[in-house]
């Protein structure tokens, strides 16, 4: 069990951390229709987005109230009804979803107020377009918790809370930030191959995937549609995936009475096992043969790689979930973690980490660790850190900008798991080539 | 949050009454662009066109004063090159929480944050940026600065432009005014030349400005300071010395220019290293500014020699790809601060201009663009995503060259698009960036890649021809 250990320095060098609208955006990017409207000054939202668009490389639709200096002073009710009712005029959304950030949220204003008055006063204007709020102020959490508050609002704005009719082949899925696209898009098939209807939210796979469409999307598309959302209470089994989906999982289970289930991990061949045996579960159905299959090439990964891995130290930093999701898998196949740094000191996946002390910090906390790790893993901010140590760096998280694909990368179930393998020895194998002869 | 909301109002008071600089809030914004309206597009913030003015200072280091995410959604995503120090690529920020801000623990935690820097990376300088939160909140970074200074025997320089003051490019001249007024001036050189310049509002993105700097060295003239491009703080320091000075980046350190020549005699013109025309243009008027403050008049002279030459030579080597490119047809949203430049370029080899954003162009810049355009409805401002995919499809763009934001417009409609801002990976500066940016904009139209991805899909009806 891992100590948390909090930040005593008064500069953090190299941030590790995304801000939390960043997160809770992020996840309103995974609903169909979607804009994810930042309130606050513009600049947040500009630098927002282009951390985004530089990590999907794609057309990201992001919005902000462009507070200010006299909507500091007086306040940014006005500039918050002005920007809804001009997104609405313009591009017509299924769903406006607002994020706080430290400029209104250091005022101290009533957002939750405001949008409730806006709503209210506008209620014609506004007929097909769903007005959701999540407070992220910027001085507190990091992506994991905007993400899963964005997630908690919209269940709670949307879910029909009413007694429905259960479908016995329905699950909801609520998956973590740290799933790439095409993550969700394996746990889609997978959830189908056992006959099962997932509804997953939100579901990034649709606009964040490089799919071209025909013309002009000034929102999201693909996502996660309002009225699956809507009908989410028809579901037989929620599945959380990540310690802060449990927040989301149990808005829904206190609205709806769908029981959760909550995986901290879908990455690791017990993790994976314990999923399957509750898709059996849920969907009474034999493992369909490709998962099988799957699973048997998962061992063979796992007996050629465990040779590369065994006693490696590995110097890893990330959101909570993702932290141990990683060292997780890392000890599960015989490496060490050396260094864990973290965003945010509050999660309880924390105390999971298999290490010595989880350190909240930064990455600069994470270089001066790091110096006889074999690997570092975390995202392309720590590419100077590596080179600086010398030591190679696996890319994992938010932001990758420096690599091409990452969300058509996968990393969870046995497939994922797998390829995580691969790239893990073949890093490692770059750098200490096994053999003593040349290759 | 009933201390801080306290706090808060006292601020609000001193903000709603402050005049920074010598003008109110209002008659800057009016200056500088107009305010944005809410929901309708996204611009950079003052603190980013501040930091964005500074931060390739190369050997100081920069400390962003305030919660995370001005700084922690916005470091390392600019290609400033530097010829030594690493300094200013390593992100410094105060990271304040609830509870700093609550217990009104921020400005002893910058302080010890400015000692923690100081003590662990020695660096020549540190700047320190206020932004929204600690704006509001009433931080005095000024003061804080200032002890700092006496304290550590270290420049630290203070640069208040809090995000929500206005945009960008306010920040841009928020930065100079913060040059001016802590850093340039406070050193003297040892041996200050006759030859000295300063070029102003050059980044040196992907080391471009190197393109330049060997034609100003075979004339014997030196670069005092580049600002920000690749400088030192005490180039900057003692940039005061110089003899004369060029602005490149139009919007971004004019007024700054303004008022060194008034300051310290010092002349300055606007010029441009985009474009063949552009770049001999701006060596001659350098020559000349010197001349004028007393160099060597044969300096004129050999000027016409280089650029003759030079000339020269990138005419031939632009006539390779001339037939690939004449009447070719751009559409260029850079955001405007280099739109008139980029356009006499291109039309110089021989491309047809269908469109240009003077969205962030001074008055200057824009009636250039006109000249050179002769027409006047191809000049356009900002423009939503949409209308742009419409415009990029109605005038038949061949190639559209823009900055990151904008490039899925053109690739989502299947268009060749190339990078002319800040993240580009190609210089594009003196005679040697022409060939480049020629060359490029010849790899992007000509790539064998377009016509297949324009093919229909397999399932969709064959087209009769
Ligand atoms: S607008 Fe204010 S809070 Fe937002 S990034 Fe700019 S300085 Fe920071």
């Amino acid at each position: 069990m891992a100590r948390v250990v909090s930040q005593t320095k008064s500069a953090a060098v190299n941030p590790l951390k995304s801000s939390q609208p960043l997160g809770a955006a992020f996840a309103f990017l995974g609903v169909d229709g979607a804009i994810p409207l930042l309130h606050g000054s513009q600049g947040c939202t500009s630098f927002a987005l282009a951390l985004l668009v530089r990590h999907f490389n794609e057309a990201i639709p992001l919005q902000t109230t462009a507070m200010n200096e006299a909507a500091i002073i007086v306040g940014g009710a006005d500039r918050l009804e002005e920007a809804i009712l001009s997104l609405k005029a313009r591009t017509r959304p299924r769903l406006i979803g607002i994020c706080t950030t430290a400029s209104v949220e250091a005022r101290d204003e009533d957002v939750a107020g405001d949008v409730e008055n806006i709503k209210r006063k506008r209620a014609i204007e506004l007929v097909g377009t769903e007005v959701v709020l999540a407070n992220t102020p910027d001085f507190d959490g990091a992506i994991e918790e905007g993400w899963s508050k964005a997630v908690t609002a919209v269940i709670e704005a949307i879910a029909r809370s009413d007694k429905q009719y259960r479908n016995p082949r329905k699950i909801a899925i609520l998956p973590g930030w740290n799933l790439t696209v095409a993550d969700i898009e394996h746990l889609r098939e997978t959830a189908v191959s056992f006959g099962l209807d997932p509804v997953i939210l939100p579901d990034v796979s649709g606009a964040l995937d490089g799919s071209i469409p025909e013309e002009w999307m000034p929102t999201t598309y693909g996502g996660t549609k309002l009225e699956e959302i809507c009908d989410l209470g028809a579901a037989m089994q929620c599945i959380a995936i990540g310690e802060h989906m449990r927040r989301p999982a149990e808005a829904l289970q206190r609205l709806t009475g769908v029981p959760y289930v909550l995986f901290r991990s879908l990455t690791g061949l017990e993790n994976v096992d314990r999923f399957i045996r509750v898709l059996a579960a849920v969907s009474r159905k034999q493992t369909p043969l490709n998962v099988r299959r799957n699973r048997m090439q998962l061992q063979d990964a796992m007996l050629d790689g465990h040779f590369h891995m065994a006693g490696k130290k590995i110097a890893i930093a990330s959101e909570p979930d993702q932290l141990f999701q990683f060292s997780d898998f890392f000890t599960a196949m015989g490496a060490e973690i050396a260094a864990a740094v973290t965003t945010t000191g509050t999660s309880k996946a924390l105390e999971m980490v298999p290490a010595k002390t989880v350190k909240v910090g930064d990455l600069s906390d994470l270089e001066s660790l790091a110096a006889t790790a074999d690997l570092i893993v975390t995202h392309s901010h720590g590419r100077e850190a590596a080179r600086r140590l010398g030591v190679p760096l696996m890319r994992v998280g938010f932001p990758m900008f420096d690599r091409f694909g990452s969300q058509h990368k996968l990393t969870i179930l046995y497939r994922g798991t797998r390829d995580v393998i691969f790239d893990f020895a073949n890093i490692i194998q770059t750098n200490h080539p096994p053999n003593p002869w040349p290759t | 949050m009933s201390s801080l909301n306290a706090k808060n109002k006292d601020a609000f008071h001193e903000l709603a009454s402050e005049k920074s600089g010598s003008k109110g809030p209002k008659a800057r914004l009016r200056n500088c662009a107009r305010p944005m309206a809410p929901g309708t597009a996204v611009g950079g913030c003052a603190f980013d066109g501040a930091k964005v003015a500074l931060q390739p200072i190369t050997d100081v280091a920069h400390l962003i004063h305030g919660p995370l995410a001005c700084e922690g959604n916005s470091w390392d995503n600019r290609g400033a090159a530097s010829s030594g120090p690493t300094l200013w690529r390593t992100s410094f920020t105060t990271d304040l929480t609830e509870i700093d801000i609550v217990m009104g623990h921020s400005e002893r935690k910058l302080f010890k944050a400015i000692r923690e820097i100081k003590d662990g990376y020695a660096p020549a300088a540190i700047f320190v940026y206020s932004t929204c939160v600690t704006a509001m909140i009433g931080d005095d970074i000024d003061v804080v600065c200032k002890r700092a200074t006496d304290e550590f025997a270290l420049p630290v320089v203070p640069v208040n432009a809090p995000g929500f003051v206005g945009s960008k490019n306010l920040g841009n001249k928020l930065a100079g005014e913060a040059l001016l007024k802590h850093v340039i001036g406070t050193v003297e050189p040892d041996e200050p030349g006759l030859c000295d310049i300063n070029i102003l509002g050059e980044f040196n993105l992907s080391g471009e400005f190197w393109q330049v700097k060997p034609l100003l060295d075979k004339l014997g003239i030196r670069v005092r300071a580049c600002i920000p491009g690749d400088a030192r703080y005490l180039q900057v320091a003692s940039a005061h010395r110089s003899r004369a000075a060029m602005t490149v980046c139009s919007t971004a350190f004019v007024a700054l220019a303004r008022k060194m020549q008034e300051r310290w005699d010092i002349p300055f013109f606007e010029g441009s290293f985009y474009g063949i025309s552009g770049t001999s243009e701006a060596l001659r008027r350098i020559a000349d500014l010197l001349v004028k403050k007393g160099a060597d008049p044969s300096l004129l002279h050999r000027t016409e020699i280089l650029v003759a030459e030079e000339e020269e030579k990138v005419w031939k080597r632009l006539e390779a790809y001339r037939p690939r490119l004449e009447g070719k047809r751009v559409l260029l949203n850079t955001g405007g601060v280099k739109s008139w430049s980029v356009v006499h370029a291109l039309m110089e080899i021989g491309m047809e201009i269908v469109g240009t954003s003077v969205k962030k162009s001074t008055l200057e810049d824009r009636e250039r663009v006109k000249q050179t355009l002769k027409e006047e409805n191809l000049l356009f401002e900002s423009m939503s995503p949409r209308e742009l995919f419409s415009l990029l499809l109605d005038r038949k763009a061949d190639i559209m060259l823009s900055g990151g934001r904008t490039q899925y417009i053109a690739l989502k409609a299947k268009l060749p698009w190339l990078d002319i801002n800040q993240e580009r990976h190609h210089a594009y500066a003196g005679y040697e960036g022409m060939v480049q940016l020629a060359r490029q904009i010849d790899l992007a139209i000509h790539n064998p890649m377009w016509p297949q991805v324009r093919e229909p899909a397999p399932w969709e009806p064959a087209l009769v021809v």
